[in-house]
């Protein structure tokens, strides 16, 4: 069972609209290495994970990316928001425009929509928290590259909290991965 | 929303992220009594803040655990989570 908390983990601004960062930082929603992936990457793997730990910090973090997922939606829509059509298509955002309007949908980057194959589920606890591990350290890389590709502080400032919260759930998966090893 | 809302808001916030951070934390180290402290502290504070902002500005979360305050159903009144400019 899951609860709704009405209000964001972390306040997201933008300093104005924005389509091209939105055709960008959409990948964090709907891309490999983005969130929803993420959230169900966790979520799902704690059914064959054999310790109570390990169950415990994927649920915890699992449903910490339900609410990365709703920051990065947040930031796509206050992007989009305000944008006019004529900005829309100096963005070369006409494409998504064309399809969505100014709805979220879980593409990458470059338009590829999302896919169960970004998530794997090995069955074997090893295996899968090394999985995470990595999943983790893709993501802090991909938060860096989107860093680089504004010059909005604001922007800014939410990327840099989404890319901190990847460096302490590897933190956490790694200790999760020791206490499976064992002594 | 007014500006005492946005501070409230703020407010819990900053509680529910160091208790998130505490509770992942504990996860992986269960019996860290001073973390428990933390967790148990942080939880008090976090309480009285969402009861205070639950008062004037309605639920902040659904399904009972948060009071019905007011005389109406104020949980879908906006701005919802996505549409505030902080």
């Amino acid at each position: 069972m899951w609860l709704y908390e009405k209000k964001l983990q972390y306040p997201v601004r933008v300093s104005g609209p924005d389509p091209r960062m939105a055709k960008y930082v959409i990948t964090q929603y709907g891309g490999p290495e983005g969130e929803l992936s993420a959230a169900l990457r966790y979520l799902n793997m704690r059914y064959s994970m054999p310790t109570d730990k390990a169950k415990g910090a994927l649920t915890d973090i699992g449903t910490e990316e339900m609410a990365h997922m709703e920051l990065v939606a947040t930031l796509v829509y206050k992007l989009l928001d305000g944008a006019s059509i004529e900005d829309i298509k100096a963005a070369d955002a006409g494409g998504y425009f064309a399809e969505h309007d100014k709805a979220l949908y879980w593409i990458n980057s470059s338009g590829v929509p999302w896919a169960a194959a970004y998530v794997s589920a090995t069955g074997d606890p090893i295996a899968d928290m090394h999985e995470n591990l990595a999943a983790e350290q893709k993501a802090r890389a991909v938060y860096e590259n989107l860093i680089k590709l504004t010059d909005d502080p604001q922007v800014k400032d939410v990327l840099r909290f989404l890319r901190q919260r990847e460096v302490v759930h590897f933190q956490r998966f790694g200790e999760v991965l020791m206490d499976l090893q064992g002594p | 929303m007014d500006n005492s809302c946005y501070q409230l808001l703020f407010k819990i916030q900053q509680l529910s992220f160091t208790a998130l951070e505490l509770n992942l934390y504990l996860d992986t180290h269960p019996n860290d009594q001073q973390t428990l402290t933390m967790y148990n502290k942080v939880h008090r504070d976090l309480m009285r803040a969402v009861q205070e902002y639950e008062k004037y500005y309605g639920p902040l979360v659904n399904f009972g655990y948060s009071p019905a305050s007011q005389n109406y159903w104020k949980w879908i009144e906006g701005p919802w989570p996505w549409e505030i400019n902080y």
